[in-house]
């Protein structure tokens, strides 16, 4: 809600913080009314990294766009690749007819990106705090997955991986071993950070009972992920509505109990875990067999046919310069990100490009709660609050 | 209750002319609402023991005045997503209103994540949201003209930040895209 910074007491005064703030993570502005050292009333102000993702994405054909989804959340780009070629998915009803092997893989890519999205989050947390030799413990971490991802998309952030009905390419050779030596180090890592935080009284007294959120104040603001199952909801997008090949996996949703920082913390190492455990099983699981759906109106023909067909060129170029056109209608597809429940809705006219794509963010959702957070708590609360939620700016402005 | 047509029966049968139409050939199936019943359908959704969706998911705005062949062509919209988080459930309905008088009951007080979603169709859209406590801009600057998102938006030459730069657009032309009508030009 609005501040009018005309109307303050003798006793109170006004403090901007950020958008050029180390702990803003760059793209938010916070003014504060203050008295003394607590926050009275806030104004959180969001957009300094808008750049127009739904506006562009209307001018662009169905699979442009894809490029563009790996701009929201940076830090899981992996996890909107696929919810957004889901979504097409669904517009086009294919959704049943995507290869099993496909859609192990794309578990596992999501996995990966949910622990490099928690990674993320908690080292700017805690470096925040000042711990600032944890930080580098969780960026190792991250590290080690960040190479797995690059050998398998070619790219450690800007992934592009998943094509409708397929993905770019199947596994490389070797990547068993590599992803099974990656996770054993992020597991040395993960136990290294429990004991440096659990029991840690510096850390304990600056998250136990910092930014509580009752459960029906959570659910009332639309809170998912993290912030939700901290308070002890176990809402899961994955259990509620379970995609790809979630069901067939075994793995917990871990709660919190007090919706606290703390618990964010706990349940955000605690989900990491869980996805390596989803990881290894999916990787047992993992059949063998096509990574497209054989339909040649939506996936490109493999590149020896381009080349030395004349019909598989006509098909290239049929669908590169016309493009997959849906039928007419609208679909929301949610998938379970990194912070919560990450959901495309887009509206199809018939033609190549859509009509309409909207983004629903989750760091959008918790910002929108970030004032009354902060409200009564000390001016210092507000990082480990703000990094807790895990504001990342490419999807929170899209 | 599951399923939109009973869902949509069972609120026809309590609101009458208040609920309109169901659109069940769309992939994820939605039905109208009348704006002036906006309300007290939303809190009744919420707060009905048969129904209970007390989470919202998402409010979108969207443009119709390129589509065809449908009712509400040439309309604004705002789009209302829900759960009911006991039995995972979803539901989508619609408020349609004229463009030349783009107002919405807010029901940022049944729903507080609306709050933001409203400014956000605010914002994009220009749908006006009655009754919103502090309806301004989020993602734009707050001096910026017109809402992008709707389909006769054009884009300004220029544009002056608040601190005095000017920007000014710079053309580039599009071979591929030349003869496309739905090029922003």
């Amino acid at each position: 809600m609005a501040l009018d910074i005309e109307k303050i007491a003798d006793d109170q005064m006004i403090l901007n913080i950020g958008p050029s703030h180390p702990a803003m993570h760059g793209t938010i502005r916070i003014v504060v009314k203050l008295e003394g050292e607590t926050v009275v009333d806030s104004d959180v102000e969001v957009g300094f990294l808008h750049r127009g993702f739904e506006k562009m994405a209307e001018s662009f054909r169905y699979q442009q766009v894809i490029p563009l989804t790996d701009r929201l959340n940076y830090v899981s780009p992996l996890i909107n690749n696929v919810g957004y070629v889901m979504a097409v998915e669904k517009l086009l009803g294919i959704e049943d007819l995507i290869p099993e092997r496909t859609q192990y893989i794309r578990v596992i890519m999501s996995e990966l990106s949910r622990i490099t999205d928690h990674l993320t989050c908690l080292g700017a947390m805690v470096m925040e705090l000042g711990a600032q030799t944890a930080f580098f413990y969780f960026m190792t971490a991250r590290e080690y997955i960040y190479q797995v991802i690059e050998h398998v998309t070619g790219a450690r952030v800007t992934t592009s991986y998943t094509r409708i009905g397929g993905l770019r390419n199947d596994l490389p050779d070797g990547f068993e071993e590599l992803l099974e030596a990656a996770l054993r180090k992020t597991e040395e890592v993960l136990s290294e950070i429990h004991g440096l935080f659990d029991r840690n009284r510096i850390f304990i007294d600056r998250t136990r009972g910092v930014g509580v959120i009752s459960q029906e104040d959570a659910i009332s603001y639309g809170f998912t992920g993290p912030l939700l199952r901290a308070t002890g909801i176990p809402y899961d997008v994955r259990k509620a509505y379970p995609y790809l090949v979630y069901d067939r996996l075994d793995f917990e949703i871990p709660v919190g109990e007090y919706g606290d920082t703390y618990d964010r913390y706990m349940v955000r190492m605690l989900e990491m875990e869980q996805s390596i455990r989803i990881i290894r099983q999916a990787m047992k699981q993992l059949p063998e067999g096509p990574i497209y759906v054989d339909r040649r109106d939506i996936v490109l023909p493999p590149k020896e046919e381009v080349y030395n067909t004349i019909e598989g060129t006509i098909n290239h170029f049929k669908l590169i310069f016309e493009g997959i056109k849906p039928p007419k209608g609208e679909v929301y597809v949610a998938v379970e990100g990194g912070n919560g429940e990450l959901g495309f809705y887009i509206v199809s006219d018939g033609s190549e490009r859509p009509y309409k794509v909207r983004v629903r963010p989750p760091s959008f959702i918790h910002m929108a709660a970030l004032s009354d957070l902060i409200k009564g708590h000390m001016i210092a609360d507000i990082i480990p609050i703000f990094g807790s939620i895990n504001m990342i700016g490419g999807e929170c402005d899209r | 209750m599951e399923g939109i047509e009973n869902i949509y029966t069972y609120l026809k049968g309590k609101f009458g002319e208040g609920i309109g139409i169901l659109d069940k050939e769309s992939r994820d199936p939605w039905f109208e609402v009348k704006r002036e019943n906006l309300r007290e359908v939303a809190t009744f959704l919420r707060d009905d023991p048969e129904l209970g969706f007390t989470y919202l998911v998402a409010i979108t705005g969207v443009d119709y005045s390129k589509f065809v062949d449908v009712d509400y062509k040439g309309k604004l919209c705002a789009t209302y997503i829900l759960y009911r988080l006991r039995d995972s459930h979803q539901l989508i309905f619609k408020v349609f209103v004229e463009k030349e008088d783009p107002v919405i009951p807010s029901v940022w007080d049944i729903w507080r994540a609306a709050e933001w979603h409203e400014r956000e169709a605010f914002d994009l859209v220009g749908i006006k949201f009655e009754g919103h406590p502090d309806l301004r801009r989020i993602l734009l600057p707050p001096e910026w003209e017109g809402h992008p998102l709707l389909k006769d938006y054009k884009e300004p030459e220029e544009y002056r930040t608040p601190d005095g730069y000017l920007v000014v657009k710079t053309h580039r032309p599009d071979p591929l895209r030349e003869n496309n009508e739905s090029d922003q030009k």
